[in-house]
């Protein structure tokens, strides 16, 4: 059998990315969590909040060292796998990715070392600073790389002179037409993740009796984040799809799985894509409804797949169906959040011990809500990595082979495996330990301090208790 | 227009040597894990990088981008070439990346695999960037702007020679910036290991000085035909390196790194004079290998404003975390 190395490629990026997308869609959210509770922290010195602060600071460690790691892999993919798409496209992509690195990177990284291990080594206004300093970042980095992202969904202020990208307006080009509604579609599927994740952890410490103070208080402040974040989403959510509609119609007619051009198209809620027949089996539909969303008008015309080339339209399935599980999580997201609210208004939340135990289930759905996400924007994007303007074939490196391919897909997948099973192998125990007494912090000394070896006392006051 | 290309080689150079200073000192503490004699003196070992190393990662990553940035040649000849080496480079990072965190989490039995884990993902990484080094000096098999060579021609006698001499100069940073943060029995443990990896750096120094003009006529020519003041290179590492040796004997604590540090600096120097002004070798130059004016203008920009502020929260994280790391200072 003949081993594609564009196929591989494809299916190597698709695979690392995915596996690195879902560390920083949950540390971003986490971020600002951690920065205000820091905040209302240093305001009230309650310590029950800084008690939170510091068991969600033991996960965001864990989980953005895994994300520091496969991000480090994404750095040299395009060169590996793509040096073609690379080399042509570098005059864009390389300044906006080294913006990534020197404005967000570094400031993460530095600061997370004194947010991770300073607390007693820096006066409280400067942990505060290196908390937020870490959240901005966190914003900072998502900005520089959906701008990227982005401008290969719908590329825009530059010009193409002998097969190489030259950029004739950054502003044009960075702000590029689908760049704002995916920003705001990602920064609150950064929100929900970490919430949900903080909602069904502190539920299930609820459900054990275990850090009640503050698991309620935490469990109080994300429900109101989730019971806006969650319906706002759907309005970003439906910006963005008018958006992909006016700029990527093939994407659009393949998540609503529309072969013929028509006037008040159905969604659908349900078929069987058929590419090879350019057909459905088994469809479901609301009549007039994908036109009614897309367009707001009862019949307003849908462009069909027909009309692409076959060669230029993605696999329909790979789009139609994870659009669905998106949508369908979204859904479930505003009942559940709403829910909450509403129990948590009528000061019924703590008794309902099953609303509790919904939440817990919920902690995974997020993730699997952005890959699928993600799945839909990138797949439906095929076979194009630059939009209309260079597709996989020429974008390969040359004279990759399959058999190379291979060898680091399997090297990826076996790294990924033994590192992710690790990983959620201790998280889980960080949970199951719960949240340890907060230990009261010693006055720090003033700024300026004769460099001197800190002494043992200071340091045993310093250090962490173990884990165990 | 002004050529900015001289000060892209600079800048560029710059954040290389960075990276390789910064990570260098933590992968080597990982490439000595092995070495040391108790779990207690790991966790030391380990504690004096923990609150660094992301930041000192965050430099390759650096180098990454703003390759592709501004020399998208050297991005895309050089990452087809060392394809499988870049993936045993990348899954060594990420093994020794995880096992900060994890390690300290792990059961006692457990901990010897994280420990596995970060002397096995340091060595690899350190190895695969010096097989880099080689096979920059080897230079790259391309036709018209793209690499054509084969996927393991980077891995060649020379290039393992380049490849262990790597990992014992991060063994060397490592072991040093060890003399510098701790002190009692782990300082004097530190010390007998610099005396042996200095003499193992100097060794593949030597080495390696004597095969690339062998090999290459272009370096030949290059050293040979400017003689008249290149001997100071080679002259100004001895001399240093001696130095090094006798910082050894007593009771510096932070000379001995920073000799390392300057041993470094004169390899670097002496393996771009080498290949001047080629940076894909033996085809193109860093001019044939620049991106656009304009992009490297837009980001140069941007850069001068940012990058100070950049060091000097990097240079407080380094201040706030000064000094000596002891037994009961662990962070975790």
């Amino acid at each position: 059998m003949e081993l594609d190395p564009v196929l591989l490629s494809r299916i190597q990026f698709g695979f690392v990315v995915s596996f690195h997308a879902i560390f920083p869609v949950f540390t971003i959210g986490l971020a600002s969590y951690i920065a205000v509770l820091e905040s209302i922290y240093f305001r009230t010195g309650d310590n029950e909040w800084a008690r939170l602060s510091q068991f969600w600071t033991k996960i965001f460690a864990v989980v953005f060292g895994m994300g520091v790691v496969s991000g480090l892999v994404m750095s040299f993919q395009f060169g590996t796998n793509w040096s073609e798409f690379a080399y042509r496209t570098a005059n864009f992509l390389g300044p906006v990715l080294t913006y990534e690195v020197i404005t967000a990177f570094f400031l993460e990284a530095a600061f997370l070392g004194v947010l991770l291990f300073g607390r007693n080594r820096v006066p409280p206004g400067l942990f505060l600073t290196s908390a937020w300093m870490v959240a901005i970042g966190t914003f900072i980095s998502s900005f520089w790389i959906l701008s990227a992202n982005s401008w290969m969904q719908t590329p825009a202020g530059i010009e193409m002179r002998d097969g190489i990208v030259h950029v004739t307006n950054w502003i044009e080009a960075i702000f590029n037409p689908s760049f704002w509604p995916r920003f705001f579609h990602m920064a609150l599927a950064s929100l929900l993740t970490g919430g949900f994740v903080v909602a069904g952890i502190s539920a299930y410490f609820l459900l054990r009796n275990h850090a009640v103070e503050a698991s309620r208080r935490a469990l109080k402040m994300t429900l109101v984040l989730l019971a806006i974040a969650a319906p706002a989403q759907l309005v970003v959510g439906d910006i963005h799809g008018l958006n992909t509609f006016e700029h990527q119609p093939a994407k659009v007619a393949a998540m609503e799985g529309t072969w013929e051009t028509q006037r008040g198209a159905p969604f659908l809620l349900f078929a069987i894509p058929d590419s090879a027949n350019e057909t459905n089996h088994f469809e479901i539909g609301i009549p007039n409804a994908a036109s009614l969303i897309l367009t707001h008008e009862w019949d307003g015309e849908i462009r069909g797949l027909k009309d692409f080339p076959a060669a230029e339209r993605p696999n329909v399935g790979w789009v139609f169906w994870p659009f669905r599980v998106m949508l369908a999580i979204g859904f479930l997201m505003i009942i559940v959040a709403l829910t909450g609210a509403w129990k948590l208004w009528r000061g019924r939340l703590e008794e309902s011990t099953r609303y509790l135990r919904v939440l817990t289930w919920m902690v995974p759905l997020p993730f699997v809500a952005v890959l699928a996400g993600w799945f839909v924007t990138e797949i439906g994007r095929q076979p194009f990595l630059l939009y209309g303007m260079m597709d996989v074939h020429q974008s390969v490196t040359p004279h990759l082979t399959g058999g190379m391919a291979l060898f680091t897909l399997l090297g990826y997948i076996a790294v990924y495996a033994v590192v992710f099973s690790a990983g959620v192998y201790y998280l889980t125990r960080i949970v199951r330990h719960g949240m340890e007494d907060v230990r009261t912090a010693p006055p720090v000394e003033e700024a300026g301090r004769p460099k001197r070896p800190l002494s043992g006392a200071d340091d045993t006051l310093d250090s962490e208790p173990k884990s165990r | 227009m002004f050529d900015l290309v001289y000060i892209w080689i600079l800048i560029i150079g710059f954040g290389i040597l960075m990276y390789v200073l910064a990570d260098g000192f933590d992968l080597g503490v990982g490439i000595l894990f092995p070495f040391a004699r108790s779990e207690e003196e790991r966790d030391i070992m380990m504690n004096t990088v923990a609150p660094v190393w992301d930041g000192n990662e965050t430099w390759l990553v650096l180098g990454g981008a703003g390759l592709l940035a501004v020399f998208p040649l050297v991005y895309s000849v050089f990452l087809p070439a060392l394809y499988i080496g870049v993936f045993l480079m990348l899954a060594g990072l990420i093994f020794r990346g995880v096992a900060f965190e994890f390690r300290f989490k792990a059961d006692p039995d457990k901990r010897r695999l994280w420990n596995w884990a970060f002397f096995g993902g340091s060595v690899v990484a350190a190895f695969a960037q010096g097989a880099v080094v080689g096979t920059f000096i080897q230079g790259f098999e391309t036709e018209n702007m793209r690499y054509v060579g084969g996927a393991l021609d980077w891995l060649t006698p020379f290039t393992v020679m380049t490849g262990i001499g790597l990992v014992a100069g991060y063994g060397l940073l490592g072991v040093t910036w060890l003399l510098l943060k701790t002190e009692g029995e782990t300082q004097q443990w530190a010390r007998g290991w610099a005396y042996r990896l200095l003499i193992v750096v100097m060794a593949v120094f030597v080495i390696i000085s004597i095969w690339t003009p062998l090999t290459d006529a272009f370096v030949m020519e290059r050293w040979m035909g400017n003689i008249a003041w290149l001997w100071v290179l080679p002259a100004l590492t001895l001399l240093l390196a001696a130095g090094l040796w006798r910082a050894l004997s007593c009771c510096y604590e932070a000379t001995p790194f920073l000799a390392t540090i300057g041993l470094f600096l004169l390899f670097y120097l002496g393996l771009i004079i080498s290949k001047w002004p080629y940076v894909v070798p033996p085809d193109y130059t860093f001019w044939d290998a620049a991106s656009a004016p304009e992009s490297q203008l837009f980001l140069l920009i941007g850069l001068l404003f940012v990058v100070p502020f950049t060091l000097m929260y990097t240079a407080w994280t380094y201040y706030v975390f000064r000094g000596k790391v002891r037994a009961d200072s662990g962070y975790h």
